[in-house]
């Protein structure tokens, strides 16, 4: 369970987050759905205890994550906006160098990496370096790396960008087995299409603030347009005068 | 501490993997400064052997009519082989390098000597070859200078003072000897070890702190549960652990390369035996995690792995500087110059060089005051890291 309460944050004079609250629960995968620059990112690092909120408080599983930053991390595995890996170690030893900050043995850190190497499908490559991947092959190494440990809540950062379609399925076939055993999911985009069809959870954010949050059916009543993308627009319109 | 033990592990781990990391460190310092020293002093030393007087070897063509010249010119070490040859025989003997000199001395020079009118001599030669170039410099200022003789005895036959054609007479007086001038190369010791060692650690501090922002790892690094601090000292630590490699191979093949170099036949005395490179690494070894720390906080502060490169070139001269004004001033080791980094370490290489030993409380003091500096600069870095700037 991924909680924001009233997180606020700014740089400077910038105001990137004002005001956002939600709730993503387990065993659902919930989408932050919000144009470029409404706050998706920040508030992702507020979550991932990157960044210290200014005001407000996020919680991972309950744990403040400002109280007990580590605890908030064993708890939470983190995709970040550029998958971040390092290209002179193989696929394998990416995983397993995470796994070792983690502070799990070595035989759990290896049985670990062959068992996600397996579910991702990822043997042709894993002991390649990763220099010279393929984005889906990146995000299946970042994935995995921050599966390591095995924790209970996901966090992804706009992980479809650059994915063709054929490993946009997969992610979603990945992301729909995590929700199944029990995870709680929490990406983000600014894909509209991507969220209605991935995520069972919705909040719109922009400007910093949340416009809506429940299921797209939920959104597409309060808004009364008949698809999703209508609401969004209607939304987002609203907020930032757009249209 | 484990954590920083698993952050080393893998920064050195993928930079010894990194083409760019390995040549500096391991090629760049460690080979192209020791080479350039060496050749430099064997250069030295090869000027150094010039300046001995070797036996010069002259084949003269009818010694016998210039007796006292000969007598002369075999006291200032020239060999004298008589040869009984024509003009053109002796061309030919020259141009084939049978004979590097012939000296011939024409029929008359005995009866013009003696009617006071110039007498000449004929000297054959090979100006294309540099060596019988200097040797011949060196025969004929011997044979002028039994001429000027000459002159000056006639000029005091005359009761005329033989001074009134020597109105200017310049003497040089070179006060600089073997070993010093030895020195003058080796001083350059001290900037080629600290430029090889910077080097070493340079890539590896610019990758685990711009290149790390730059390539979107470090994000989801600060998302593993521990201390920044930890990650810090680990890639400092790595750092570290590359500038003492390149250290320790910059005086190894310093070392051997010296070694092929004869510099006793020069009268220059260097010991460079394993025992001295020892305890030069000693010596110079505390200077590592300032130099590591501060090269890290430089990367720490630009946005990138080029802004970094170009930042961290300009400051691995600072170390040198303390050198360089030291040189200037003429500074000499003292209680308060081993406080100073870099110019600590310079005194001690030199004085291992020479086989000197400083007292125990310098070395002390240079190695307290480097470490602590060194810890003061990292923990400053491990600050740096707490800031949220850092992610840029």
């Amino acid at each position: 369970m991924i909680e924001a309460r009233q997180l606020r944050k700014s740089f400077g004079a910038v105001e990137a987050v004002r005001d956002v609250s939600f709730a993503a629960p387990n065993g659902r995968i919930t989408g932050l759905l919000g144009p470029n620059g409404a706050g998706k990112s920040t508030t992702l690092r507020m979550l991932s205890t990157i960044l210290a909120p200014q005001s407000g408080a996020a919680l991972i599983d309950g744990i403040d994550t400002r109280t007990d930053p580590l605890a908030a991390r064993r708890a939470l595995g983190v995709l970040t906006h550029q998958s971040g890996l390092y290209p002179n170690l193989t696929a394998r030893e990416n995983i397993l160098y995470f796994a070792e900050l983690h502070g799990m043995p070595r035989p759990e850190r290896l049985r670990r990496a062959d068992e996600l190497i397996e579910q991702l499908d990822m043997r042709e490559f894993a002991t390649r370096r990763v220099k010279g991947f393929s984005q889906g092959q990146r995000i299946k190494t970042a994935l995995a790396r921050a599966l390591v440990h095995g924790p209970k809540n996901i966090m992804l950062d706009e992980p479809t960008n650059g994915l063709d379609v054929m490993a946009v399925r997969n992610l979603r076939a990945l992301l729909n087995r995590l929700r199944d055993s029990g995870h709680c999911v929490l990406f983000s985009s600014h894909v509209m299409q991507e969220i209605a069809w991935l995520c069972e959870e919705v909040v719109v954010i922009a400007g910093g603030r949340v416009l809506a949050a429940g299921t797209p059916d939920a959104i597409r009543e309060r808004t009364g347009a008949a698809h999703l993308e209508d609401a969004f627009v209607s939304l987002i319109g609203d907020a930032e005068g757009m249209l | 501490m484990r954590a920083i033990w698993t952050v080393f592990r893998k920064e050195f781990l993928e930079n010894l993997r990194d083409r760019r990391t390995l040549t500096t460190a391991l090629l760049l310092g460690p080979v192209f400064g020791p080479l350039m020293l060496s050749g430099l002093l064997q250069f030295v030393a090869q000027r150094e052997q010039e300046r001995l007087d070797k036996p010069l070897p002259v084949a003269v063509v009818h010694a016998e009519r210039a007796p006292n010249l000969l007598t002369y010119l075999k006291g200032y070490g020239v060999e004298v082989t008589e040869v009984k040859l024509s003009d053109e025989a002796a061309q030919n003997a020259v141009e084939s390098r049978q004979h590097r000199l012939v000296l011939v001395i024409p029929e008359d020079f005995g009866s013009r000597l003696a009617e006071q009118s110039p007498a000449p001599v004929y000297l054959y030669y090979d100006a294309a070859s540099l060596d019988d170039a200097r040797s011949l410099r060196r025969l004929s200022s011997l044979v002028s200078k039994y001429g000027q003789t000459i002159a000056q005895l006639r000029l005091a036959a005359r009761g005329v003072d033989p001074g009134v054609i020597a109105p200017i007479v310049v003497q040089g007086i070179d006060v600089s000897t073997p070993r010093s001038r030895a020195e003058t190369v080796l001083g350059m010791l001290s900037y080629i070890v600290m430029f090889a060692m910077l080097l070493g650690g340079m890539y590896l501090a610019i990758d685990a702190t711009a290149g790390e922002r730059e390539r979107g790892s470090l994000e989801p690094l600060l998302t593993t549960p521990i201390a920044r601090a930890h990650i810090v000292y680990g890639k400092i630590l790595a750092s570290c652990a590359f500038m003492l490699i390149s250290l320790v191979l910059t005086l190894s093949t310093t070392a051997l390369a010296l070694s092929y170099i004869k510099l006793d036949g020069a009268g220059i005395a260097v010991d460079f035996s394993p025992s001295v490179v020892l305890h030069m690494i000693a010596t110079t070894a505390p200077f590592i995690p300032l130099g590591a720390g501060l090269m890290t906080l430089i990367a720490s502060f630009t946005r990138s792995y080029r802004e970094a490169q170009s930042w961290l070139g300009i400051a691995m001269l600072v170390p040198t500087l303390p050198l360089a004004i030291a040189s200037v001033l003429g500074l000499k080791p003292s209680l308060a110059t081993m406080a100073i980094p870099s110019l600590s370490q310079h005194f001690q290489l030199m004085a291992a060089l020479r086989g000197e030993t400083l007292p125990l409380s310098w070395m002390l003091l240079s190695a307290g005051v480097c470490l602590l500096a060194g810890f003061f600069i990292c923990w400053i870095v491990s600050r740096l890291y707490q800031r949220e700037a850092i992610l840029g």
